[in-house]
């Protein structure tokens, strides 16, 4: 951790530190509707961190990363309602099982060779044959939803994640910067340079000596874990689960948007992508308003064109591009 | 707001409402004025846009019959796009500007995002359209809901269903019951689980089948239906459901005595009637409706006329009415508390006792946890392709007729 | 009791023909030029809703239409790939993937905006006339659009195997650099395939709305189902397309009348996983 820090240069530091004080205490000056967007955008970029380790380091597309959002939010869910299970142990439940179906996943695009565009139709199959199977499963309400209930007398609570905005702000800052961490420390690490050799040139890496398989395994198993406790943030600030919502290919893609649109493979790209697309959909909405377009859709329009304009003119995202202008390039491993 | 002649362009209106809504008096200053200032979240865009906009409808003309009845509204209106997250950082934007209410939302999972955010911040959520139980279960103090739960619908469907089959003097032995396998049909049919073997009901039900929402087409369905061949169809669809449902139906020449909804949209919206011409009518649906006789609801009538000329009220009654019903609720809460502060509101929110409104039915009251538990519904049966009370005689225009007449021959 | 289970197979392959003639748009997209077409679906709505639209104002019936419009979606996809698409068929998947979720994107919010969030049923006078053939009961929309289905797709097949064109395509397909250094104005090539592919997808979404009503949140189902019916069919094959598309439709059929409708779905994506994971070509893959 110390190496890492060490690494940086004064001006890396220096805006590192800035950003996250300002996120801090933004609290003290933003209003309740700022707070919730920042919460919103804050927990994009820890689920878009959460997927660009799996596609940004190790290269590998899934397009089904709802599936363990809504893992980990019903494994939560249910541990709480049944057994007055709290977040923090439910969250291990949550990265057991969300790992686990990761490890599935993998073992069987891996181990069969499935590759590219196909591997990501496969996470999407997963995904969706999830949700209907919830749609069906009783216990866990089914089709009809599973809710928590709010309890005024257990507001208190925060280790439960139950309380005020401010709550769910700090934890989801929390998630968000120890995301960063993880990924900085993973990828300069041996794995991290595994992950590399193996999605620069898988043959070669395999002829060095790495063992592909593991490493492209562990991206995936993270991958899904980091992306479960996800889940477990989104039951509780809700407080109820719908399997068509949860699971919902819109929701993959919604994930993928703010890694892609910040920079894959970049430490900070995720968070400046969420920076960047959440607070562009909210204004999108006051403009219209203002305007008084009554036109429902619009929003949506534009909101497609700038995904295109951005996919145009910075393909390798906006933050390796922002980071040149501001002098604070992330090293290249 | 200005009165304008009665040609107003929608658009023109929308924006008034919004400039009016931006120039804002200071929060101080409005607790003390007449004026009520009301959120209404709806998803306009999205999967449940054709719902959404037809509740939007009803919000554009409620502040003009308001004023009418002497409550003044200002309206900001918000587009949730049928996501819950937008929902819920609409809702505290709106609340930071002024909003002193919030009417919506129609779905489940965004009304229950929208409380997360109300009751923090005391801000009384009164519930337009939603039938999943929990909305009133789940300990909300500043969520009222003035929509009956799904078992309430079902309660008073099956009520109805008997009676409407003695009147007509059918007798069927069997019967199938077809259900959209998304929130609001898994309520019906876990309330149908539960409530039919002691319903009283002279026929047996012979399986309860789940379609998927998203199914292009339902051949299948009405295959696995036609190979069971009940007496009686009972169903609970959604807007293009049941035009695919009764086209194959059609296709398929599978004709039972009658297609009959415990209570569920689909049967009369303006597409099913546009799409099966004659063959719209004869199904009966079983759900709270606008009263013809009622005054307030005929002043909503004249007032939705000239605002929408392609939509006919007498189709979109349900999701105006209930929707006016929220906002006549706000503001009747705020005249009786006399002040906007959240707590006072509520308050009177709860006591609320309103005797002239819209849809058939009691006074609208709220038991302890929020819920009108008193919604009666009624049969309404598609008749010259309009949607027609036919049940309970008290309201009824016109006389139930069951069996359903066969698909050949009509015109 | 099998006069009932004839009637579901029937009815499951006359819907998997329409269906196969989507994924065959797709098919001979990503078979040759290699992009991912997420906005396939989109694509098929738009023609429903041009289809709605012509017999709405001008009575013309859907089988009149189609190749008029399959021919303006020829040109429209022409010009998309030459003008958009041939600047991303070199780069990584993600990136194609992002350019066409906001074409995606910006298609059905129009078509909301123009047409409104209700579904538009097209109203053909025999909409509800069925042929009595023994024990089946065969929707005259059904058979009539699945037959036009047979014909465009044995039309696309009869000029990819005899036309110079056609073969010119599939040498691309075949061995791209091979094919430049042959000659062959690949770029150009790329556009035409580009464009019969649209012109598959227009078609079948003409043909659609005989069968289902035109709404602007149909198009991502759709896409996905292009996409699982090409891969169990086998990509590159043209026949594939087809056979995966009567497949889809017959097991779905199947799965929700022995089981739960609402759990047909499921059917197909665990199809989907076994194919992609046992057999990755597909029932019948090959190249074009």
């Amino acid at each position: 951790m110390i190496a890492v820090w060490r690494g940086l240069s004064w001006r890396q530091r220096a805006l590192i530190t800035l950003f996250f004080a300002a996120l801090v205490l933004a609290p003290l000056i933003a209003d309740r509707y700022l707070v919730s967007v920042l919460t919103l955008i804050l927990y994009f970029a820890y689920v878009g961190q959460a997927w660009n380790l799996m596609m940004g380091y190790a290269g590998q597309l899934s397009l089904g990363h709802a599936l363990y959002v809504g893992l980990g939010a019903y494994a939560a869910a249910l541990l709480w309602i049944y057994a007055g299970i709290g977040p923090w142990l439910g969250v291990l439940a949550a990265i057991l099982i969300a790992t686990a179906f990761g490890a599935f996943i993998g073992w069987l695009g891996f181990r069969f060779g499935v590759e590219g565009v196909y591997f990501a139709l496969l996470t999407i199959a997963f995904a969706e044959f999830t949700r209907i199977a919830f749609d069906h499963l009783s216990f866990a309400g089914g089709s009809g939803g599973l809710f928590l209930p709010y309890e005024q007398r257990r507001l208190g609570e925060w280790w439960n994640l139950r309380g005020g905005q401010l709550v769910f702000y700090y934890t989801a800052l929390l998630l968000a910067t120890a995301a960063v961490i993880v990924v900085a420390r993973l990828t300069r690490s041996r794995l991290g340079y595994h992950w590399l050799a193996v999605r620069e040139d898988e043959a070669a890496a395999r002829a060095l000596g790495i063992n592909a398989f593991r490493a492209k395994m562990a991206a995936v198993m993270i991958s899904a874990g980091m992306t479960a406790v996800g889940g477990v943030f989104y039951a509780f600030y809700y407080n109820n689960l719908f399997p068509g919502q949860i699971f919902d290919i819109s929701r993959s893609i919604e994930i993928i948007l703010a890694p892609i649109v910040g920079g894959l493979g970049t430490i900070f790209g995720p968070v400046i992508g969420a920076f960047v697309l959440t607070p562009l959909g909210e204004s999108l909405i006051t403009i219209t308003e203002r305007f008084g377009i009554n036109a429902p859709g619009v929003k949506a329009v534009f909101y497609g064109a700038v995904l295109m304009v951005i996919i145009f003119l910075r393909p390798s995202g906006v933050w390796p591009w922002l980071a040149g202008v501001l002098g604070v390039s992330e090293r290249k491993p | 707001m200005p009165r304008k002649s009665i040609a107003l362009d929608r658009r023109r209106l929308l924006a008034g409402a919004a400039a009016v809504s931006l120039i804002g008096a200071p929060a101080i200053l409005r607790a003390q004025s007449k004026v009520l200032k009301l959120a209404v979240l709806l998803p306009r865009s999205g999967y449940l846009a054709p719902a959404g906009q037809s509740c939007h409808r009803g919000a554009l003309i409620a502040p003009k019959v308001l004023a009418d009845y002497g409550h003044q509204v200002e309206l900001v209106h918000v587009d949730f796009e049928s996501n819950p997250d937008v929902a819920r950082t609409q809702c505290e934007r709106v609340i930071n500007e002024g909003v002193q209410g919030v009417i919506g939302a129609f779905d489940s999972a965004a009304t229950l995002a929208i409380a997360q955010v109300c009751e923090p911040r005391q801000v009384p959520l009164v519930v337009n359209i939603g039938a999943a139980p929990q909305l009133t279960e789940q300990g909300y103090k500043f969520l009222v809901r003035n929509f009956p739960t799904g078992g309430m619908l079902v309660t008073n469907g099956l009520k109805l269903i008997k009676e409407e089959i003695e009147a007509t003097k059918i007798n069927p032995k069997t019967a199938v019951f077809l259900h959209a396998n998304d929130t609001f049909g898994t309520a019906q049919r876990a309330a149908m689980d539960k409530l039919f073997p002691t319903a009283g009901l002279a026929f047996q039900l012979l399986e309860s089948i789940a379609y998927d929402p998203k199914a292009q087409d339902l051949s299948v369905e009405v295959t696995k239906i036609r190979s069971l061949n009940p007496d009686l169809l009972l169903v609970v669809t959604r807007a293009a459901d049941a035009i695919k449902l009764v086209r194959d139906m059609v296709r398929q020449r599978f004709e039972p005595m009658g297609i009959i909804s415990p209570g569920s949209p689909g049967l009369y919206d303006e597409e099913f009637y546009q799409a099966l011409g004659p063959l719209a009518d004869y199904p009966i649906y079983n759900i709270p409706w606008a009263d013809p006789k009622s005054a307030m609801s005929q002043a909503l009538e004249a007032a939705f006329k000239p605002a929408n000329p392609s939509y006919r009220y007498a189709v979109e009654c349900f999701n105006v009415g209930f929707t006016f019903e929220a906002l006549l609720i706000a503001s009747n809460g705020f005249k009786v508390a006399g002040s906007s502060n959240g707590a006072d509101m509520m308050a009177a929110i709860r006591q609320t006792n309103i005797t002239d409104h819209v849809m058939i039915g009691p006074p609208i009251t709220f038991d302890e946890k929020g819920q009108n538990v008193h919604i009666p519904s009624a049969g309404v049966q598609n008749r010259n392709r309009t949607p027609t009370v036919v049940w309970p005689a008290s309201a009824a225009t016109m006389a139930p007729v069951l069996p359903m007449p066969g698909w050949q021959g009509r015109t | 009791m099998w006069s009932i289970y004839l009637n579901v197979v029937v009815q499951g392959v006359l819907t998997g023909l329409i269906y196969g003639l989507m994924a065959l748009g797709l098919s001979v997209i990503f078979g040759v030029v290699r992009v991912v077409n997420f906005a396939h679906g989109e694509f098929a709505v738009v023609a429903m809703y041009a289809t709605f639209v012509l017999f709405k104002t001008l009575g013309l019936d859907p089988l009149l239409v189609v190749l008029p419009i399959a021919a303006a979606f020829f040109i429209v996809g022409f010009l998309l790939q030459t003008v958009l698409i041939n600047s991303f068929v070199e780069r990584p998947e993600h990136e194609q993937f992002i350019l066409l979720v906001g074409v995606a994107i910006i298609v059905v919010n129009v078509l909301l905006m123009i047409f409104g969030p209700d579904t538009q049923p097209t109203n053909l006078s025999y909409a509800f006339d069925s042929y009595l053939v023994g024990p089946l009961i065969i929707d005259k929309v059904r058979i009539y659009s699945a037959v036009a289905a047979l014909v465009i797709a044995a039309g696309l097949f009869a000029f990819f195997r005899f036309s110079r064109v056609g073969i010119a395509i599939r040498a691309c397909a075949d061995n791209l650099v091979g094919a430049a250094v042959v000659g062959l104005n690949v770029k150009r090539l790329y556009a035409l395939t580009f464009g019969l592919g649209l012109a598959c997808v227009g078609a079948a979404g003409t043909l659609m709305v005989m069968i289902a009503d035109a709404a602007p949140s149909l198009g991502p189902a759709y896409t996905l189902l292009a996409f699982i019916i090409v891969i169990i069919g086998g990509l590159g094959s043209m026949a594939g397309a087809l056979v995966g598309g009567v497949l889809i439709g017959v097991s779905e059929a199947l799965a929700g009348f022995l089981i739960e409708p609402s759990m047909k779905s499921m059917f197909s994506f665990a199809l989907l996983i076994a194919v992609l994971v046992l057999r990755p070509q597909g029932l019948m893959g090959r190249r074009l």
